[in-house]
């Protein structure tokens, strides 16, 4: 029980011996025999081709899509290396408005996540341990169907026709006001989000949760704190990387998300995902794909950033 | 009138009654100690008094107020955890803090009370430091610390020395006592360990299957256990099968398996006939080679069948006549010298007429 975080030192403690430890010439084989393949795999699959796509930032597109050589022949053909990309990404405002836009999105949906998912979760933990495994089941239990058709599926509940619809509408013109649509609209869009992420939002705030030591509350409560007082001064502040490694879960994936706003969005509701998308697949400009699919990976990196430093002045305890 | 009332409490779990018919009395100030096997229901009585559970059927009352309807954060009684309970995400100075903070003290009376229990348990350059950076010890103090720096009207302990290893244990009892006399506060201690119990109390209620079997000093409970149960749960105790042959105002004569007759100190309305058995501890009991022991008037003869060495004492078992094994416990004043009496020696046991007691069944 006061195991969690009485367990978090031990394993400390573990580390430090392990790092000091001398191995023996099997013991280290064996690391590498364990730590080669996925290292490999990443290697081949994960950083070559990101080197290759901060190249192709760098280079024109060709005439026929993809990439222009890096040296040809023809003096006439775009060739060589260029930063005309990145000048027009910031020419344009309209790009930064689009991720401005998207954090906005992914911003709002793991908002939404963490308040649909914070009590759900606390239901779950403080269950008794027989139904938790069940309920946990039913939470993961949407991934058993294709991610796609739950996507589509939106469009029936939110369409024109939807049951949904007309009670919004007939609500509207009740009160005298104009009716509005649904479906291919950025609630249409945020809805699909939350819906499809909230299970990576409550898996981690339920393990955290669960590990929460219960003589904790007893004692906060023996001390004279009333139960909002216990939830705000024990409860929450002991579940913030639940909250983080949630929230990282949620906002990365909404960000380059492109199939939700493909479907459900109106025109108007581009997100970075699409525009990316379109890039490789529509206009067939790969340099410039490459360049926002990097703008993006410096947004991300550069917003991790900022939580882990919110995160470490106040979980400096863990 | 005293400071806490616990009144004929019952608490039932099922079919299983924790704690059956319970009254105590705690005088303000008190050491005061619920002793007894896991399981007895000391525990439950604990919960109860915090306000964690409620009693199925009696009463609690503290200063003569009934606390049934008075929730657990508005009793103003506090406790020690087994676990300590320490809140992880807080520094030492903050844990001691809490319960000012929830009692809403202005913030520089916070600051200053919070200085003076940590300089009162030895903490006070582990103020700002986390409790997984704390040694075992330093965990239960601060854990002391902040149960006592609102002075609560009662502290309550759970087996907080529970945890601790056996030297850290007995600096901690030190610890207690002077702490518990230097702040003042009633302390209500729950323990299975005997030994700590006539250590730290100045009063221990026994219990055995939710009932109290005894409730006296440590001194008399040791010395004059009422019943076989707390005779056997305090201390070490030889017991032999006896029946009361003569009872008289200044002593009685009993007929001991394996002993035959002996004298032992008279017993309040002891029936002729009364079965039950003679108890004895191993200090009474003397033992010798030679006549020595012959002025007293319980004596017998027997065979030195086990030895173990503690340090400051042994302990020899001896067997009689008849097979029954006694303890004796002699202290070994002399230096270097392991056995005053080798396994297989043929020795005298005696005790004094006013030592020992028979416990009826």
């Amino acid at each position: 029980m006061r195991s969690s975080w009485a367990g978090a030192t031990m394993r400390g403690c573990f580390c430090v011996t392990e790092s000091l430890r001398k191995s023996t010439p099997a013991a280290r084989l064996n690391r590498y025999l364990v730590g080669g393949p996925p290292f490999l795999f990443l290697l081949l699959f994960f950083v070559v081709p990101g080197f290759i796509m901060v190249l192709a930032s760098f280079r024109y597109p060709g005439e026929f899509g993809g990439l222009a050589p890096l040296s040809a022949a023809d003096p006439n053909i775009l060739q060589g290396l260029t930063l005309e990309t990145y000048r027009f990404f910031f020419s344009d405002p309209i790009y930064s408005q689009v991720f401005v836009k998207s954090i906005f999105m992914a911003l709002a949906t793991t908002l939404i996540c963490l308040t649909m998912a914070y009590p759900l979760a606390l239901l779950i933990a403080r269950s008794p341990k027989k139904s938790r495994d069940l309920m946990v089941l039913l939470v993961i239990l949407p991934f058993a169907s294709n991610f796609l058709i739950r996507v589509y599926a939106w469009m029936i509940v939110l369409g024109p026709q939807s049951a949904l619809s007309q009670l919004v509408n007939g609500l509207l013109q009740g009160l005298g006001m104009e009716p509005v649509r649904l479906l291919f609209s950025p609630f249409a869009v945020l809805v699909a989000m939350v819906y499809v992420h909230l299970p990576f939002m409550v898996l981690p705030l339920y393990t955290n949760l669960e590990k929460h030591d219960p003589a904790l509350l007893d004692a906060a409560q023996d001390l004279g704190a009333s139960a909002w007082q216990r939830f705000w001064r024990v409860t929450f502040p002991l579940s913030l990387p639940g909250i983080f490694s949630g929230s990282a879960l949620v906002f990365i994936p909404v960000l380059g998300m492109f199939a939700v706003p493909d479907i459900l969005g109106g025109t108007g509701d581009m997100l970075i995902g699409n525009l990316i998308k379109e890039q490789f697949l529509g206009t067939r400009d790969w340099p410039f794909g490459s360049t926002l699919s990097i703008m993006l990976t410096i947004a991300v990196l550069l917003i991790a950033w900022f939580a882990a430093k919110l995160a470490g002045r106040r979980g400096s305890y863990a | 009138m005293a400071q806490l009332e616990i009144r004929n409490v019952t608490r039932r779990f099922g079919d299983f009654v924790a704690v059956d018919n319970v009254s105590l009395n705690i005088e303000a100030g008190e050491f005061f100690t619920l002793l007894g096997p896991s399981g007895c229901g000391k525990t439950t009585i604990l919960r109860m008094i915090a306000g964690f559970d409620l009693p199925d059927a009696g009463q609690i009352l503290l200063d003569g107020k009934d606390l049934a309807d008075t929730p657990a954060e508005k009793r103003p009684v506090h406790t020690v955890f087994q676990s300590y309970a320490l809140f992880p995400h807080m520094t030492v100075a903050e844990n001691v803090a809490f319960p000012l903070k929830m009692a809403r003290r202005p913030a520089a009376e916070i600051a200053g009370m919070t200085r003076g229990i940590l300089r009162q348990v030895h903490l006070t350059d582990k103020a700002d430091t986390y409790p997984h950076e704390l040694s075992g010890g330093q965990k239960q103090r601060v854990a002391l610390a902040r149960g006592l720096v609102n002075r609560p009207r009662l502290l309550l302990l759970d087996e907080p020395l529970g945890a601790l290893d056996a030297k850290l244990r007995e600096e901690m009892q030190v610890e207690l006592i002077n702490l518990q006399r230097e702040i003042g506060v009633t302390f209500v201690f729950v323990t299975h360990a005997q030994v700590e119990a006539l250590a730290l109390a100045h009063r221990i209620a026994v219990m055995d299957q939710g009932r109290v079997e005894q409730v006296d000093e440590p001194a008399r409970l040791y010395g004059f256990p009422q019943t076989r149960f707390v005779a056997d749960f305090i201390g070490h105790i030889n017991q032999l099968e006896a029946q009361v042959l003569e009872s008289s105002h200044g002593h009685l004569r009993l007929a001991v398996a394996g002993l035959g007759e002996i004298i032992a100190p008279p017993l309040k309305d002891a029936a002729v006939g009364a079965k039950g058995v003679f108890a004895i501890r191993p200090e009474q009991v003397r033992i010798g080679v030679h006549g020595e022991l012959a002025e007293l008037k319980n004596h017998f003869s027997g065979v030195v069948r086990n030895l173990l060495y503690r340090g400051e004492v042994s302990v020899y078992k001896v067997e009689l006549a008849n097979g029954a094994l006694i303890e004796a416990l002699l202290p070994n004043s002399a230096p270097g010298k392991a056995e005053l009496f080798k396994v297989g020696d043929a020795v005298k046991l005696g005790w004094r007429h006013d030592a020992g007691m028979f416990l009826r069944d």
